[in-house]
Order: C-alpha cells, then sequence, then structure tokens
C-alpha cells in the first residue's frame, strides 16, 4: 500500500464517520439558523441590509446589547473571585466529605437555568427569605443575576481550572524552589503559566452563558434586565417583530463566534505539553491555620451561594400547605396548562430520553472522526462547528425550528420528534467534549497491537477503544440527559402546549400571579433538580478520572 | 527469503527515515538490526508490519507482494517496545488476543494460553490483572501475546529495552534457546549491541536509514565496516592512516597492522587490548588521563603529547595510577584496518 493510497483511505473513513453529524448539522442548525436569517433580511424577496443599521439605530437595542456585554463580563470576573480559591482548594487539599462536596457544587451546573432562577427568586425575590428576615430584595437589583450566573458557573471554574490543577506535578514547583524560587515565586514562574490557559478557556466558558443567559434572566430580569436572548424571545412571541428579532440573532451569533473563536485557539494552547500526574498523588491535608481558614472559606461560599437557594426552594414548595401545592401539580386547572402539571414530568423524561440517544450518536460520531490522527483544517473547523451550539442561543435554535422546519420537506412541526432534536442539539457539545479528551488519550499502538494480532480497524476498535471509552460514553450520555432535561429556550419556542417539559411548566406557572401558582413552580422546581441531581449522582459513581473537560 | 525488503523507503517530510533499504531474513533466522536511535529502525519493523507505509520500495513476505495488505493480514508478530499490553483485559485475555481474532475456539485459546504462559516462564498468571505484572512480567505477557497466533515471522522492538541490567541478560539467553526450540523466524530492532550480539544469528547495523554493515555477530565484532560502526561498538581508538607494507603511519606514530590488511589510505581501529603499557621510555609516551574500573579490567584514558587520546584495557594490578607517564607500544592482533 503506497503512502498515497494509505492516505485517501483515511480521509475517506473520516469523511464517512462525518457525514452523519454534519448532515445532522446542516439540516437542524445551519438551516434553521439561514432561514432566521433569510426572514430578516429578504422579507420581500429582496435583501435589506439596511436593517441592521435601523435595529442598531435603536436606542433599547443599544441599551440591551450595552447590558448584556456587562453583566456577562462581571458575572465572569465574579465567578472567578469566588471559583478560584475553591478550584485551589479542590485540586490540593484531601479533606473529609470531599467527594461530596464535589457533587453538590456540580449540582448547579446540570440544574436547569429557570430551576436556578426559581431558586434565587425564593431567595432573594419578592416574598423571599431575605425579604421575610430583612426586608431585602436582590430581584430589583442586577445583583440577583449576577449571583445566579456566579451560582451556575461555580462549577465550571472549580471543573476545569481545578481539574487541570491536581494534575500539575508540584514537583515542578518544587524543583523551582529548589532552584533558589520563594513559594511565592515558584508558584508565579511555574503553576500559574501552566494554569493561565485554563483560567482563560474557564473564562470564556462563563462568559459564553451568561452572554446567552436566558433562563435566568427571564425569571430574575423583571422589566430593567434584558439580554439579547430574552429581547429575541420577547421580539419574536411577543412582539412578533420577526425581523428585528433575526437581525439580534445574526448580533449574536457575531458575537458568539468571535468568542468561540477566541476559546478554541486558547483550547490549542492548552493542549501543549504539561507533565500531569495522578490528581490523587497531589493533594494532601491543609496544614496551618491559614489553609484551614482558606478551606473554612470555600465550605462556607458553597453553603450560602449554592446550598441555600436550594434549600429555600424546597423550603418554599412545601410552603404553609405541606404537600399541598404538590398535590396541585396532578389537578388539571384548565387554565395554564391543557393537563395536569404533573404530566410535564413525563413528558420531559420521555424528550429526554430521545434526545440523549440522538446526541450519543451524532457526537460519538464526531468524536470518533475527530480523534483520527494527522487531522487537517477541515476537521479543525469541524470541530469548531459543533461547539456552535453550545454557544449560539438556544432561542436561535428553537426560533429557527419554528420557522424553518414548517413546511415540505421538512415539516417537523407536528412532530413530537422536534423537541428531543432541538435538544440534542446543545447536547452534542457536550457528548463530543466528554468523549474526546478519552478518545485521544488511547494510545494509538494498543491499536496497532490489535492489527499486528489479527484484528481488522473495526475490531480493534470494538475491542480496545470501546471498553476504554465505556465509561465516558456513559457519562456523556448522563450530561446530554441531564442538559435535555434542563433545556429551556428552544423547548418553550417549540414545545406543544399540551406537551410541556419540566422547565416550560415552571416558566408558566411563575408567569402567573397567585399563591398556588408561585408555589407549584416552587414544588415543580424541585422535582426537576432531584431529577437532575439524581442523574448527577450517577455520573459521579461513574467519574473516577476527572479527564473530561466539563 | 521469508522476508525481503527491495529499496524500501521511507519518508517523514522530506526526510528519508528508511533510505532505500534492502534486507533478507531466512526462515528461521534471527536477525537484529543494530542502531542509534533514529537510525530507522524501529520504522523497519513497522513498515513490515503494514502500519507504516512505504513511499517507494517493496516489502515481500513468502516472496509474495504486501503492498495493500492491512496490518491484520500480514501474520507477522510484533512485540512493541513498551509492551502494550491491552490495560482492561487480564494476562490471559492478552495472550489469548490474537486467537481470537483468528476465530480459535475457547478450549483451543485456553489450551494455547496455558501452553505459552509455560513457555514464557509465567505458569497459572492467565488471571492476574496486566497493571499488577513487573517489568519483566510483563515482557514475557507481551511476548506470549505475540506468539500465540503462531505468526511466520516475529518482530521485536528492543525487546529487552526497559528492564534492568541482570534480568536483560537472563532473558537474552532464554529467547534465543526459545526461538532455536520453536523454529521461529525473528527480525528484532535495538540500539544495545550486546542484546544484538547475543541474540542473533546475524547483525545489521542501520545508520540515517541505511544499512551500514550486515554479517555474523564475530564478523561485525572483528572488522566493523567504517568508523561510524566502529565507533557505534564502543571502540575510541578510531583514526586515519596511512597503510604500507605491513606498517599504518597514524597520529600514534607507526602502527603494526596484520598481514594481509587493505593498502592505502584507511581507517585504522585498535581495540583496547591491542594498546599495551610499557615503562615511559619506550614507545609512544602518555599521561594517564582517566582510569575507570570495568569490573573484569580497568579502562585506561591515555594522553599522548600530540595525537588523540587512546583507550587501553589493563589488568586490575597493573593498571597505573591517573598522572603516571606510561609508553605505549601496540599489538598487530588487536588492530583492524577498515573499509
Amino acid at each position: 500500500m503506497t503512502r498515497a493510497a494509505a492516505k485517501r483511505r483515511g480521509s475517506a473513513a473520516r469523511l464517512g464517520l462525518m457525514a452523519v453529524p454534519v448532515a445532522f448539522f446542516a439540516v437542524f442548525f445551519a438551516y434553521p439558523v439561514a432561514a432566521i436569517v433569510a426572514r430578516g433580511l429578504k422579507p420581500d424577496g429582496i435583501w435589506q441590509f439596511g436593517r441592521i443599521g435601523d435595529v442598531l439605530a435603536q436606542s433599547d437595542v443599544r441599551q440591551v446589547l450595552w447590558f448584556t456585554t456587562w453583566q456577562a463580563l462581571a458575572s465572569t470576573a465574579l465567578t472567578l473571585l469566588i471559583a478560584l480559591p475553591g478550584a485551589y482548594v479542590f485540586a490540593r487539599f484531601d479533606f473529609p466529605g470531599k467527594q461530596v462536596l464535589r457533587a453538590v457544587v456540580t449540582v448547579p451546573f446540570v440544574l436547569p437555568t429557570v430551576v436556578v432562577g426559581t431558586a434565587f427568586m425564593a431567595l432573594a425575590g419578592r416574598g423571599g427569605l431575605l425579604d421575610e428576615l430583612w426586608g431585602v430584595r436582590l430581584d430589583t437589583t442586577v445583583w440577583a443575576i449576577l449571583l445566579a450566573h456566579v451560582f451556575f458557573n461555580y462549577a465550571v471554574v472549580v471543573r476545569t481550572v481545578g481539574g487541570l490543577w491536581s494534575q500539575l506535578d508540584p514537583r515542578q514547583e518544587e524543583a523551582a524552589r529548589m532552584l533558589g524560587a520563594s513559594r511565592f515565586a515558584a508558584w508565579r514562574s511555574v503553576t500559574l503559566p501552566a494554569l493561565a490557559p485554563a483560567v482563560a478557556a474557564a473564562a470564556l466558558m462563563v462568559f459564553l452563558f451568561t452572554f446567552t443567559s436566558f433562563g435566568v434572566v427571564q425569571i430574575l430580569g423583571g422589566p430593567a434586565f434584558s439580554t439579547l436572548e430574552v429581547e429575541i424571545y420577547r421580539q419574536t412571541s411577543e412582539i412578533f417583530d420577526l425581523s428585528t428579532a433575526a437581525v439580534l440573532t445574526m448580533i449574536q451569533f457575531v458575537a458568539v463566534g468571535s468568542v468561540l473563536a477566541l476559546h478554541a485557539w486558547t483550547v490549542r494552547r492548552r493542549e501543549t505539553a504539561l507533565r500531569l500526574v495522578d490528581a490523587t498523588v497531589t493533594a494532601r491535608r491543609p496544614r496551618g491555620a491559614g489553609q484551614w481558614a482558606l478551606l473554612g472559606g470555600v465550605v462556607a461560599t458553597v453553603a450560602v451561594l449554592i446550598m441555600l437557594p436550594l434549600a429555600v426552594l424546597v423550603e418554599r414548595s412545601f410552603g404553609d400547605a405541606g404537600l399541598g401545592y404538590y398535590r396541585a401539580l396532578t389537578e388539571d386547572d384548565g387554565g395554564v396548562f391543557l393537563v395536569a402539571p404533573i404530566e410535564a414530568v413525563g413528558n420531559s423524561l420521555q424528550y429526554a430520553v430521545a434526545a440523549t440517544a440522538i446526541a450519543v450518536v451524532i457526537g460519538g460520531l464526531a468524536a470518533v472522526a475527530l480523534t483520527r490522527r494527522d487531522a487537517g483544517r477541515l476537521v479543525r473547523g469541524f470541530d469548531a462547528l459543533l461547539m456552535l451550539p453550545l454557544g449560539v442561543s438556544a432561542v436561535t435554535v428553537g426560533f429557527g425550528f419554528l420557522i424553518a422546519l414548517d413546511e415540505p420537506p421538512l415539516d417537523l412541526r407536528a412532530s413530537w420528534i422536534l423537541v428531543p432534536l432541538a435538544q440534542a442539539l446543545v447536547g452534542v457539545p457536550f457528548v463530543v467534549r466528554t468523549m474526546l479528551p478519552v478518545l485521544r488519550a488511547v494510545d494509538v499502538r494498543l491499536r496497532e497491537a490489535a492489527a499486528v494480532l489479527g484484528a481488522s480497524p473495526w475490531r480493534a476498535w470494538r475491542e480496545v477503544d470501546l471498553p476504554l471509552v465505556r465509561r465516558a460514553l456513559l457519562i456523556a450520555a448522563g450530561f446530554a440527559f441531564a442538559v435535555s432535561l434542563g433545556e429551556f429556550g428552544a423547548t418553550v419556542f417549540i414545545a406543544r402546549p399540551e406537551n410541556p417539559t419540566l422547565p416550560v411548566a415552571v416558566a408558566r406557572l411563575l408567569g402567573r400571579p397567585g399563591e398556588l401558582n408561585y408555589g407549584q413552580a416552587m414544588a415543580l422546581s424541585t422535582i426537576l433538580m432531584i431529577v437532575c441531581a439524581v442523574a448527577l449522582l450517577v455520573l459521579e459513581r461513574l467519574r473516577t478520572d476527572r479527564t473530561g473537560e466539563f | 527469503m521469508l522476508l525481503s525488503l527491495e529499496a524500501a523507503t521511507v519518508r517523514f517530510g522530506g526526510r528519508a527515515v528508511l533510505d532505500a533499504v534492502g534486507l533478507g531474513v531466512a526462515e528461521q533466522e534471527t536477525v537484529c538490526v543494530l542502531g542509534p536511535s533514529g537510525s530507522g529502525k524501529s520504522t523497519l519493523l513497522r513498515a513490515v508490519a503494514g502500519l507504516q507505509p512505504l513511499d517507494s520500495g517493496r516489502i515481500r513476505l513468502d516472496g509474495r507482494d504486501q503492498s495493500g495488505v492491512p496490518a491484520h493480514k500480514r501474520g507477522v508478530g510484533l512485540m512493541f517496545q513498551d509492551h502494550q499490553l491491552f490495560p482492561q483485559r487480564d494476562v490471559g485475555g492478552n495472550v489469548a488476543f490474537g486467537l481470537r481474532m483468528h476465530g480459535a475456539s475457547r478450549g483451543e485459546q485456553a489450551q494455547r494460553v496455558r501452553e505459552l504462559l509455560d513457555l514464557v516462564g509465567l505458569p497459572g498468571a492467565a488471571g492476574r490483572a496486566v497493571a499488577a505484572l513487573s517489568g519483566g512480567e510483563q515482557q514475557r505477557v507481551a511476548l506470549a501475546r505475540a506468539l500465540a497466533p503462531s505468526p511466520r515471522l516475529l518482530m521485536l522492538d528492543e525487546p529487552l529495552g526497559q528492564l534492568d541490567r541482570s534480568l536483560r541478560e537472563r532473558l537474552v539467553v532464554e529467547l534465543r534457546e526459545l526461538f532455536g526450540r520453536l523454529g521461529t523466524t525473528v527480525l528484532a530492532v535495538t540500539h544495545d549491541q550486546g542484546e544484538a550480539f547475543a541474540l542473533a544469528d546475524r547483525v545489521v547495523v542501520m545508520r540515517d536509514g541505511r544499512i551500514a554493515q550486515s554479517g555474523t555477530p564475530l564478523e561485525v565484532w572483528q572488522r566493523p565496516a567504517d568508523a561510524f560502526v566502529a565507533r557505534f561498538l564502543g571502540f575510541e581508538n578510531v583514526v586515519g592512516a596511512t597503510v604500507a607494507d605491513g606498517i599504518a603511519v597514524t597520529p600514534w606514530g607507526k602502527v603494526p597492522v596484520p598481514d594481509g590488511a587493505p593498502q592505502g589510505t584507511r581507517t585504522l581501529l585498535v581495540r583496547p587490548a591491542g594498546v599495551r603499557l610499557v615503562p615511559a621510555d619506550e614507545g609512544l609516551r602518555c599521561t594517564v588521563a582517566a582510569r575507570t574500573f570495568r569490573g573484569t579490567h580497568v579502562a585506561v584514558r591515555l594522553q599522548p603529547d600530540d595525537a588523540p587520546r587512546l583507550e587501553a584495557a589493563c589488568a586490575l594490578r597493573a593498571a597505573p595510577g591517573v598522572g603516571d607517564e606510561v609508553g605505549v607500544e601496540f599489538d598487530a592482533a588487536e588492530i583492524a584496518v577498515l573499509g
């Protein structure tokens, strides 16, 4: 076999693997987004680029843009400030209850944004805990949004930065100390540079999530605060100004695209060779008052910032009515819903299972294609494409589905599959990011060893790769499941009124006045939180190695 | 010839890692490719295994051209440098892997795994986890795994590279004995001359993707093809010389050469044993620059007044101290005129 022929065959195999994910993204991502653009800028069959200028000239649009940007920057800075000490503590200290605390910290990340919003509402909103105790209300200020964002993204920083930190060889710092560096100089000259790309990557991810924040702002923002995402939703579903919505979508698209490009760049920097060691050997008991105080501070932060809102949420779901709000969920009130709200649980689970299956197949194929060696520029571009839905607003996806997939040849408007498809689109990046590091870590020579022993390429994959990545596959599925379960932005557009999902039902209940609706929203959020937490606990059991990027 | 390479060439980014290599391995022969790291020896094995496509040239097994035959259909075995045992399988699962790929029944597999583990000296280890094995045990399991499907050609990449010295010396004897008993055809690569000489029927020295010399261990040891091979084998006393009438003119003065040595401008090798120490007022005058204890003898570095250093091997008792002045005479029997 000549080199050229071998290369051709490799490319053909990769193209084959990529074909399904590419087709999926073309039909369910590129096409709807293109449809939005066309709807906004070509309303009568003629391109009207002037619309962009018109929309940007509106002062309220500029205000939304400004708020979106600065709250994202502020949220990111605040998250880093609060979470970096946590990353250090989790990486370098060994203390009783560490596993439990790690799980607790991760709960918010898989929680639906709607639940996060609701929990902070219960804590700091009208009639919330702080209001009752001291008459403090944060939901009229931007602090509620910022704190909810910190709550939500604490785990992102702890996982990405702490994960790398725990695997940095402490002997590198010791080597610097032996060469005469002080403790701080050693940290600054050895650890910090190694850590910087991870910090940058975490910061960018937090920025992305908060820039496109929807559920949290929708619930906590009130009329005063609105991000692009919320504004797109408002323009679409309340004002019915599709062309403004389309322009806003494109603005967000460009912004997110730039941030993602930056992200891809830091990820590549992060992949520069670092000496990594097993995380379990780097952690040790805290020593001295300073280190115990740091640990105590982190535990207190987690308690106040993460556990308290969730506890208040659960407490409010009982209220004075005992199980009354839960019982009310089973009754068909004929008003907000065409069905009893509790049926949302079944809907959500069914949709999430279907979405998980789709995301695992699509993301799995994509990850395998991306793993193959001598990846060219085409493949790297594909990698970036896969990340887009993570940052591109879910509202965009939902809106796009609504206007693109409602006519032949793809009339899916009436089909139940529409919701799982949109949720899978958001889940795929998680699957790819979880699978990729593990697949890449499989030594090619193991595959070669199998080949020399007579295994065909497919057989070698099945015999060598699959057993090694089975756990990662399960974790990826778990993440996709949790993400699908909590997905709100896209689902709120396309879920049919008689088949709401849990987050959609919560949002609808919150949108209605009255004690009962409020209590039911809390109860339903609690149920959603428990389902997600259980999924997460199962994940934590499976996840003994912490090599994934989330 | 069971295996033959004809002008096999592999380029990495313009640089020829294998440069028109021609090589044959006969049935039941053990050939050892010897070379420094980066000389292309691992690439040679990977090319034969089908893991590295050739840019040009041809590889034949049993006379059949292997271009287009994928690795899993070549029927050759390869033992990797760092073993590459499958971490998720136990010892038995690793050894049985090739048998399973070839469709052997469970009974056959179990039988053969037992045989092979006995053969490599790990009886009853089938149920052990590979992570719990020592380096030497991993080595044996890797060997058993490579032997299990009875490959027509067994290739070993630095087979004993990571083991400690005493284990290495014992295993090399065991391997040679084992391959002789089984009649296995073996192509091994190593950077360790001791290993190559102990293991091989024939040694092939590689340099920069080309074959520098090929011959029996004795031939290569006695008459290295050129200065590179001589230095690679660890000889230090290699200089340019003009040879005429049984005398070579060198920087060390006139040195006797064996009868029938080639004449003209040549490279001269003086083995350490051929450097005889005599009282300081006789022969070439040198100062002792360093002495290294080598167990059976002492290696002495000598600095002549204005010539390259010489290495001499002396008996323990007779070795001079650092700084001593000695004279040097040369012994024609330990001198070779190269190329």
